[in-house]
């Protein structure tokens, strides 16, 4: 049988037979820290991953680091302030492959609920720091929370609220190997079905975000006989304005309907363009 | 074969006898608020005297005022579940001290089920799963091991659901071959508030089926009561929650690929994918190959995928069916369509569930009634164009000027 390594090229293969451990950083932006948590909790894959990566920069996990560049980033974390997106350029810079996770770092995160809260619909961070700081004017933040790819290119996003420990694992496996991860974009009720929930919409009455949201938890939600939150933000092509009639017919008012798109990935295209519309022709 | 009696007891030894056999017993049992086939210990897992009521995008469970063991329709999910399983590892393999790999020995054993209450339309479901899996060229040896053992207790739809269209496409109420078992279920009325036991009609279909007969009791069926078995069966043909019109539908799809009219369920497809993976024929899957951390091993596994999926039509440069439009038509133009071609039978075969399961409520006998009409209008304007009118003896308009 043909060897399987020497039909990838060297390029698309960096890591498997230099013979050196690659590096791998882990870093954080406006977040809360959970994201990182699923790579400690992986518990019994730590050790290989730590087997096959040396963890360079990891302060979630020790305040012991070594200098980039390095060969792996895993980013975290939305961009807040100007001093974050200075900063996230410059780890563009000394990364080889650079991985955001999460919700926060692909979409803004719960915190970009800030780029609507504007009496105009756009952002406006004042209210929201005036309900939550005793001290808001010692803030110095952006009007906004975005996405890490707003501000540099980004090799690979994975979507999650928070990320699934399996599917970081796959990431981090397919990079190591130069290949593609097996990450789908279709709708949760793929899998939703594959692992034999029963539907929570169509039995249940519930209204269920599943039907827009990519697959990649599992169907955690519906297998508990609760509807998605959407935590992993919209699918590849998902047909908002369809669900939201379907969320009316079963109940969910204009308000629910806006309430249930603006959560952890609220910033994301079809989510922020159907609230958006919602929120320009309610009544 | 002469058609046997038996009491409701009668299904406590049927389970005992295919156990004793060695058989892994899957049927049907009340989850999580419906009715969903899993591996059962005995027939009081059966959902006794639970019914749902079924409709577009809609599905409750409910009580009957009887003790029927199978007064019900279909569920969630189909058999293909434990026939063509969701997710398949397909091979393992270790790179090897060259650095090439090495298949490593994955040898897995199959299942052997039972299935208990397998309904007409189902049963003619596996029928066609067979032709695409074992019919061809290239036999999908997983399923054909699957298959091979699996023993099948038919039960016959006296109580047509909401959803259902067997009738029209000719798979049902009652089956016709491809069971080991029949059984027709008889259940009266309770009276006085008491609770009726259900009796069953039994036939036989297979050697399998008739080497279990002896342990199941009962006696030879009266002719009035095969005659009660028939009139309720042909009563319940004509008690469908719906019907589709298959004459001729074929072509009429094959004819309305650019018709307007698919725009309608476009509008209300999500792109989910419900109806195809609740669908007891849809086989599509996609073959995934990955590697684990340290490269050393790794692993090609296949699982459901969906004509929904942009994956699934992706070729270099993006996928083939972008538009949810085009997507909805491919799904119901193979099902009802094109399916006969590359199989020699509709994909459909009326159970009902693409209706029941889909969040938005689409319709498939409703849309494909409005395409096959639009379809005949279309031709019927376009004949009476190119017919030669009385007076003049010439057609009104000729094929240059249709289209």
């Amino acid at each position: 049988m043909a060897p399987l390594v020497s039909a990838v090229s060297r390029t698309a293969d960096p890591f498997v037979r230099t013979g050196k451990r690659p590096t791998l950083a882990v870093w954080k932006f406006a977040s809360c820290d959970g994201c990182q948590l699923t790579l400690l909790d992986c518990e019994d894959e730590l050790l290989a991953v730590a087997g096959q990566v040396d963890v360079a920069y990891f302060l979630e996990a020790s305040s012991a680091t070594v200098e980039g560049p390095y060969d792996v980033s895993l980013v975290e974390g939305s961009i807040t302030t100007a001093h974050d997106a200075k900063r996230i350029r410059e780890i563009r810079e000394m990364s080889g492959k650079l991985v955001t996770i999460g919700a926060c770092a692909t979409a803004g995160g719960i915190q970009a609920l800030r780029n609507f809260a504007g009496p105009d619909g756009g952002p406006d961070v004042s209210a929201y720091a005036a309900a939550v700081y005793a001290h808001p004017e010692i803030l110095d933040t952006l009007p906004t929370s975005t996405p890490i790819s707003e501000h540099v290119f980004v090799d690979f996003e994975l979507r999650g609220c928070p990320i699934d420990k399996h599917q970081l694992l796959e990431v981090v496996s397919a990079t190591l190997a130069g290949r593609k991860p097996q990450i789908p974009n279709y709708s949760l009720c793929l899998e939703c079905k594959r692992s034999g929930a029963v539907c929570v919409m169509v039995a249940h009455g519930q209204p269920c975000l599943g039907p827009a949201t990519q697959a990649g938890c599992g169907a955690i939600c519906p297998n508990f006989s609760r509807g998605c939150y959407g935590c992993f933000g919209p699918h590849e092509g998902p047909n908002m304005p369809a669900l939201g009639d379907r969320f009316a017919e079963l109940g969910v008012d204009a308000d629910g309907w806006l309430r249930a798109l603006r959560t952890y990935n609220a910033y994301a295209g079809p989510f922020r363009k159907e609230a958006d519309h919602v929120e320009r022709t309610r009544s | 074969m002469a058609v046997r009696r038996l009491e409701a007891a009668a299904l406590d030894a049927l389970f005992g006898a295919l156990r004793r056999r060695g058989y892994t017993l899957v049927g049907p049992t009340l989850h999580d608020g419906a009715i969903v086939y899993d591996e059962l210990d005995g027939a009081d897992q059966l959902p006794i005297g639970w019914t749902e009521v079924q409709d577009a995008g809609h599905y409750r469970v409910v009580r009957r005022d009887d003790d029927a063991r199978f007064g019900y329709t279909v569920g969630p999910y189909a058999w293909k579940r434990y026939l063509h399983p969701p997710a398949l590892r397909l091979w393992r393999a270790e790179r090897d001290a060259e650095g090439g790999f090495e298949l490593l020995d994955d040898a897995h054993e199959v299942p052997r089920y039972a299935f208990v209450g397998v309904r007409p339309c189902d049963v003619a479901a596996i029928a066609i799963q067979d032709r695409v899996f074992m019919g061809g060229a290239h036999v999908d040896h997983d399923y054909q091991a699957r298959r091979a053992g699996a023993f099948i207790v038919a039960v016959n739809c006296t109580e047509p659901g909401g959803t259902c269209f067997c009738a029209s496409m000719d798979t049902g109420p009652k089956a016709r071959a491809g069971y080991d078992l029949l059984l027709t279920e008889i259940v009266e009325p309770g009276r006085n508030g008491q609770r009726a036991e259900p009796v069953y009609l039994l036939e036989v279909g297979s050697e399998r089926g008739e080497e279990l007969l002896s342990e199941l009791g009962g006696r030879p069926a009266r002719d009035d009561e095969v005659a009660e078995g028939e009139r309720r069966l042909a009563e319940a043909a004509d008690k469908m929650g719906r019907t589709l019109d298959t004459h001729g539908l074929a072509d009429a799809l094959r004819r309305s690929l650019d018709n307007s009219r698919w725009d309608e369920p476009a509008a209300r497809c999500l792109a989910c994918g419900n109806c195809t993976l609740a669908c007891p024929t849809c086989f599509c899957n996609t073959v995934e190959d990955t590697t684990d951390l340290t490269g050393a091993f790794a692993e090609r596994t296949r699982r459901w995928d969906s004509c929904f999926t942009h994956d699934l039509s992706y070729i270099h440069g993006g996928p083939v069916r972008v538009s949810l439009k085009s997507r909805y038509r491919q799904w119901a133009t193979h099902k009802l369509g094109t399916w006969m071609e590359q199989f020699g039978t509709s994909g459909c075969v009326g159970c009902g569930r693409c209706i029941t399961w889909c969040p938005a409520a689409i319709d498939l006998t409703e849309e494909v009634a409005a395409i096959a009409a639009s379809a005949q209008a279309r031709a019927t304007r376009r004949q009476a164009r190119v017919a030669p009118s009385p007076e003049t003896g010439k057609g009104v308009g000729d094929a240059a000027t249709t289209r």
